[in-house]
């Protein structure tokens, strides 16, 4: 995947022929570029040491019990993440079942079946969605999807299943399966455009070889590509996971901000980042603020090791096939 | 192919089956952006008037007003925001494409490709904790901080990629010229990667226009027309979100007005940086 260029050699060229003048510019330029690189370095370094700093009090005064401690009470200044996590994770599982199972069709289709006079307008309209601010997703969410999920759909299956308890329990509109399926909007995009570019990289010999035995293209598709892509796909997936946990001005305006935990998916919740939208200007004490930038360091980590993860599977997938003679 | 008649029926009618349903997945997803963009037209269309992009936030109950204060908020804090992420994005991106190899710039391209799917708000508490904080007041300033560092991860990996584009003969021929390392770079290498680095810049311009979550705790919203970048400011995508979670109808309206001018904002961003990806693509 890396090229291997030809890097200039600068010593020796400034060794030959090169006035002093030119050989320190050329100097300051490599400093400038170091500069530049550590400046980013630093960057990160920093983010992560000033989440840590900033959560200190409350890691100290908490500990590990900030995890799955359910209260959060700023009267009395107890705090616990465990509501916010499971709001968290119960949304983001919801929308990348569904983004995830949308995505990867949508990519088959656009890159094995539809001609490109189909696959290019599609595929370019698929790609814009994912540029729509969040906070206009959040705005169609609050107005329109809430309502008509609250009206119409959530009724329905609480009718026919409501004798489940995810499906149980007093409808809002706004609550964890409505905040789940905009999140999977939202991530429906990196899912299609990665997992597409992914099933295109898969040599064509495998394709020709599958069909060769008689395998139709769908076979070819279902036993052949999708295998052989699969721990990219899988990559893309986690990384639009990763998206889900971390967005927050959409579900915070639609997941319903009540720091609850409750089995039924129409109940309102509450997730990492929209509780620190809706209370980090309003924290009034030091170990209140610490705890929400807990929240915030939580966050960090999580989205570090999901992404980090997301990259080494996509890399592994390229390599591995970069390296097929 | 999949039509041939000597194949069992179950084995033709399952193909058909299956581009049905995944062709289907793939108009519910393009459907979606335009039933989203049709309604924000037709909601928004109706708020916007000269008044709404030129004027002030009135209270609740006094007609007109608008989110004139919040777009030129939201291009003051993105223009400092760029003059802060062009810089060490470009030099980063070079860097990598011209020294880049070995562990520590993998180390670096896997920290860029990981700094970009850290939360935006995570981004924002940091920009709190480093230039808020120590100030004890919001500013403008400290959102676009919070902006750069969500650029930057796009502007190094489209930077690398311009200049990695650039043929190594081109680079080679300077030098051959006596041109030393940084005028190489800087004369020849660097223009001939412009087009790609603009198209990056646009992108990553694009993608934090319509950011909100780190407004919340750096730039904070003013009711005035505020052009100091060490005070409060309004912007466009905040606005739209104080609006929406309103109890008031009227706010509501002004709500979907600024979306649909966010969104046209942003559409005709990416649609210009692909447009010039594009032209670019075919001169090359």
């Amino acid at each position: 995947m890396s090229l291997e260029l030809d890097s200039p050699r600068t010593v020796e060229v400034s060794q030959r022929g090169l006035t002093a003048r030119q050989a320190i510019a050329d100097r300051v330029f490599r400093i400038g570029l170091v500069a530049a690189t550590l400046t980013f370095v630093i960057l990160i370094a920093g983010l992560f040491a000033e989440l840590v700093h900033g959560s200190w009090e409350s890691l100290v005064a908490f500990g590990p019990k900030f995890l799955w401690s359910s209260e959060w009470n700023p009267v009395t200044n107890h705090f616990g993440a465990l509501p916010f996590i499971y709001g968290t994770v119960v949304s983001s599982a919801i929308a990348i079942l569904v983004a995830g199972v949308v995505g990867i069709a949508a990519a088959v289709f656009l890159a094995e079946f539809a001609p490109p006079a189909v696959a290019r307008p599609i595929s370019f309209f698929i790609e814009l969605l994912a540029a729509v601010p969040s906070v206009v997703f959040g705005l169609w969410g609050l107005f329109v999807l809430a309502p008509f999920l609250g009206s119409t759909v959530d009724p329905f299956i609480q009718r026919y299943l409501g004798f489940l308890p995810m499906f149980s329990g007093g409808i809002y509109g706004i609550g964890l399966l409505t905040a789940g399926l905009l999140l999977a909007l939202m991530i429906v995009p990196t899912v299609a455009a990665i997992a597409r570019d992914l099933i295109q990289a898969v040599p064509n010999e495998l394709r020709e070889a599958s069909i060769s035995l008689g395998a139709t293209r769908w076979e070819t598709v279902v036993h052949v590509v999708l295998p052989s892509a699969r721990a990219g796909i899988v990559g893309a997936c986690v990384l639009a996971l990763g998206r889900a946990l971390g967005e927050t001005i959409a579900a915070t305006m639609v997941i319903g901000n009540r720091p609850a935990i409750s089995a039924s998916l129409f109940a309102p919740s509450y997730t990492l980042s929209s509780v620190i939208a809706n209370e980090f200007t309003e924290a009034t004490s030091s170990l209140y603020l610490s705890a929400l930038l807990e929240l915030g360091l939580i966050l960090f980590v999580i989205s570090f090791i999901v992404n980090g993860c997301a990259r080494i599977l996509m890399w592994s997938m390229l390599r591995s096939q970069g390296r097929r003679p | 192919m999949i039509a041939d008649s000597r194949l069992a029926p179950r084995r033709r009618l399952g193909g058909t089956a299956g581009i049905l349903l995944t062709g289907f997945c793939s108009a519910l997803a393009a459907g979606l952006l335009i039933v989203i963009l049709g309604y924000v037209a037709i909601q928004g269309w109706g708020a916007i008037n000269p008044a709404f992009v030129t004027q002030l936030p009135h209270p609740v109950g006094v007609p007109d007003g608008g989110v004139g204060n919040g777009i030129v908020g939201t291009i003051i804090i993105v223009a400092i925001a760029a003059v802060i992420a062009v810089p060490i994005g470009v030099l980063t991106g070079l860097y990598l494409a011209v020294y880049g190899r070995g562990l520590s710039a993998e180390l670096i391209r896997f920290l860029a490709e990981v700094l970009s799917g850290v939360p935006s708000i995570a981004i924002g508490l940091f920009a709190y904790t480093i230039c808020v904080k120590p100030f004890a007041h919001f500013s403008a300033f400290s959102a676009s901080f919070a902006f750069a560092v969500l650029m930057l991860p796009l502007m190094i990996r489209t930077s690398e990629e311009a200049i990695r584009g650039v043929p190594t003969s081109i680079r080679e021929g300077a030098l051959a010229l006596g041109l030393p390392d940084y005028g190489g770079v800087v004369h020849v290498v660097l223009p001939a990667a412009r087009p790609l680095i603009v198209t990056g810049l646009l992108l990553a311009i694009a993608r934090v226009t319509g950011e909100t979550a780190p407004l919340l705790f750096t730039a904070f919203g003013s009711q005035f027309w505020e052009l100091n970048p060490a005070n409060p400011m309004a912007v466009l995508a905040l606005q739209i979100f104080t609006y929406a979670i309103s109890p008031y109808d009227d706010w509501h309206r002004q709500a979907w007005g600024g979306a649909l001018l966010l969104i046209l904002a942003v559409l005709v961003l990416n649609v210009g940086a692909r447009l010039a990806l594009g032209r670019h693509g075919k001169k090359s």
